[in-house]
C-alpha cells in the first residue's frame, strides 16, 4: 500500500449527496410547506386591522388566562380525586374495584362535551331540588360547570396514569420496604411516588396537553375562554384572521408545554443515563 | 308534562326515532373518518419513517400542528376556511352566489386529519418495531421495495400497530361531538334539540351521553374480536 492511498483513505472527500426521488419528494413537500406559511403570512399582513387587534388583543389575552385557569384548577382537583379512584382500581375489595372501573370507563368512553352539556344542561332538571338545598348557585354558573365536568373527567384519566405508575415498579420495591419496617404509607411516600412519578411525568404531561386542547370546548357553553372570545370575535366581524390568531396562540403554548416536560424529563432521569 | 316514556317512544310523539337518527350520522362520520384518516397516517409515517431529512421535517410540520390544535379548533378553521376561501373564489365569477360548505365533508376532513397525525405516531413506531433484517430479507429473496412493504412488513405492523389504532378508533368516536357545533344533526346535536323542545335536558342529554357509552362497549367488543382474528394467525404462521 503506499502512502498516497493511504492518506486518501484518512481523509476521505464528502459525497455529494444524490437526489433521490425521496429527497425531490421531501424538499418538494418542505417547499409546499414553505408555501403555505408564506400565504398565511401574506395573508395575516394584508388582513392587519389595527382597530380589530386593539378591540380584540385584550379579550384573546383574558381569554387565554380564562382557559389556564380552568385548566390549572381541574387538573389539580382531577388529581386529587384519581387518588381514590386509583386506590379503587388497584383495591383487593371487588366492590371497591368495581365502582372505580365504571367511574373510569364512564368518563373515558363518554365525550367530555356531553358530560359538559350534562352537567351544566342538564342541571336545568334540578333547578328546583337544587334550590331547594342551596346548590343552584353553583350550578347556575358556567364556569363551576366547566370545572366540575374538566374535573371529574380528568380524574378518570389520572387515575389511570397513577395506576399505570404505581404498577411499574417492581413488587420487590415493596417488600424490601416491608422488610425494613416502613407501613403503607410510608413506602408509598418514601420507596414508590419517587419512582412512579418519573414513570408518570410524560403522561401526565399528555394529559395536561389534552386538557388545554380540550377545554376550547367550554365555549360551547358560554364560557369566555380563548376559543369563546375566538368565536365571539368572528361573529362580530366575519374576519377569519380571528381563528387563526387562536391557532398561533393554541400552538404556541402547546409547544412551550410539550418542550418544558421534556426538559424536566431530562433533568429528573440524569442520574438513569450513563 | 309528558311522561318521560311518551318522550323517549319511537315516532312523531316521542324523541327516539330522533336521537337514533343523530346516533346513525355519528357512527357513519366516524366510519367515513377512519380510512381517511389511517391512510394519511400511514403516508406521515412512512415520511417521518425516512432516511432522508427533508421528508422526515416535512412529516414532523405534520403532526406538531395537528396535534397542537385543539380539535374544535381544527374543525372551525376548516369549516369557516373553506366557506370564506371559497365565497371569495366564487365571487370573482358570480358576485351574488353564496356558498354553503357541507358541514358532514368538514367534520370529516377535520376529524381525519386529527385522526391521521395520531395515527402517524402510532405507525412510527409500530415500524420501529420492525427489525432491519426484515427489510433486507425481502430485498435479498428479489422482492421490490413496495412488494416488500406489502408482504413483509405491513402484515407485522398492522398486527404490532393494532392495540393504538383501537384506542385511536374510540378517541375519534368521542371527538365527533364536536361536530355538532358546525351543525350537523349527530347524536348530541338532536338531544340537544329535543331538550330545549320538551324543557327535559338531564333525560336526553344523559339518554345520548348512555348511547355515547353504548358505542364505546360495542367498539371494545369489536377490537376485541379483531385483536383475537389477528392473533390467531400470528399462531398459525
Amino acid at each position: 500500500m503506499t502512502l498516497a492511498t493511504t492518506a486518501d483513505d484518512a481523509m476521505p472527500v464528502p459525497k455529494a449527496r444524490a437526489w433521490t426521488r425521496e429527497r425531490v419528494a421531501g424538499t418538494m413537500l418542505l417547499g409546499l410547506w414553505a408555501a403555505v406559511f408564506a400565504a398565511l403570512a401574506a395573508y395575516l399582513v394584508a388582513a392587519w386591522n389595527p382597530e380589530l387587534f386593539s378591540r380584540w388583543a385584550p379579550a384573546y389575552l383574558s381569554g387565554l388566562g380564562t382557559t389556564m385557569l380552568l385548566v390549572v384548577i381541574s387538573t389539580l382537583l382531577g388529581a386529587i380525586l384519581s387518588v381514590p379512584v386509583a386506590w379503587g382500581r388497584m383495591a383487593k375489595n371487588p366492590v371497591a374495584r368495581f365502582l372505580a372501573y365504571c367511574w373510569v370507563y364512564f368518563f373515558r368512553g363518554t365525550p367530555l362535551l356531553a358530560q359538559t352539556f350534562l352537567i351544566y344542561y342538564g342541571a336545568g332538571s334540578f333547578s328546583g331540588w337544587l334550590q331547594e338545598h342551596g346548590l343552584w348557585f353553583f350550578f347556575r354558573e358556567a364556569w363551576n360547570c366547566a370545572i366540575l365536568a374538566f374535573t371529574l373527567n380528568t380524574s378518570a384519566y389520572q387515575a389511570e396514569i397513577l395506576r399505570g405508575a404505581i404498577q411499574s415498579v417492581p413488587k420487590g420495591q415493596w417488600e424490601g420496604a416491608a422488610s425494613l419496617g416502613l407501613h403503607t404509607v410510608q413506602t408509598l411516600r418514601k420507596v414508590i411516588m419517587p419512582q412512579a412519578l418519573i414513570v408518570a411525568l410524560r403522561p401526565y404531561g399528555n394529559e395536561v396537553v389534552l386538557m388545554i386542547k380540550s377545554s376550547a370546548v367550554v365555549a360551547l357553553i358560554t364560557v369566555p375562554d380563548l376559543m369563546g372570545q375566538t368565536r365571539l370575535a368572528f361573529s362580530r366581524s366575519f374576519d377569519f384572521q380571528t381563528y387563526i390568531w387562536a391557532a398561533l396562540i393554541y400552538l404556541a403554548v402547546v409547544e412551550a408545554l410539550r418542550h418544558g416536560v421534556d426538559w424536566i424529563e431530562r433533568r429528573i432521569t440524569r442520574h438513569l443515563k450513563r | 308534562m309528558q311522561s318521560a316514556l311518551t318522550l323517549l317512544s319511537w315516532g312523531p310523539e316521542g324523541w327516539l326515532d330522533d336521537i337514533f337518527y343523530g346516533a346513525y350520522i355519528t357512527v357513519s362520520l366516524a366510519l367515513a373518518t377512519l380510512p381517511l384518516g389511517l391512510l394519511i397516517g400511514f403516508f406521515v409515517a412512512l415520511a417521518k419513517n425516512s432516511e432522508e431529512p427533508t421528508l422526515r421535517l416535512a412529516g414532523n410540520i405534520y403532526t406538531t400542528i395537528f396535534r397542537g390544535l385543539p380539535e374544535l379548533l381544527t374543525l372551525f378553521l376548516i369549516y369557516f376556511g373553506a366557506q370564506t376561501g371559497i365565497q371569495s373564489l366564487v365571487k370573482l365569477i358570480r358576485p351574488d352566489a353564496m356558498i354553503e360548505v357541507n358541514s358532514f365533508v368538514s367534520g370529516m376532513v377535520a376529524l381525519g386529519v386529527v385522526l391521521s397525525s395520531y395515527a402517524s405516531e402510532v405507525f412510527l413506531s409500530a415500524f420501529r418495531a420492525i427489525p432491519r433484517g426484515q427489510y433486507e430479507g425481502g430485498y435479498s429473496i428479489g422482492l421490490s421495495g413496495f412488494q416488500t412493504m406489502r408482504l413483509v412488513v405491513l402484515p407485522q405492523l398492522i398486527r404490532i400497530a393494532l392495540p393504538g389504532l383501537a384506542n385511536l378508533w374510540l378517541v375519534l368516536l368521542l371527538n365527533t361531538a364536536l361536530v355538532s357545533a358546525i351543525g350537523l344533526s349527530d347524536i348530541l346535536r338532536q338531544a340537544g334539540i329535543a331538550a330545549r323542545v320538551t324543557r327535559e335536558p338531564f333525560l336526553f342529554f344523559g339518554l345520548a351521553t348512555l348511547i355515547y357509552l353504548g358505542l364505546a362497549v360495542i367498539s371494545s367488543i369489536g377490537v376485541r374480536q379483531v385483536e383475537r382474528a389477528v392473533g390467531r394467525s400470528e399462531g398459525t404462521r
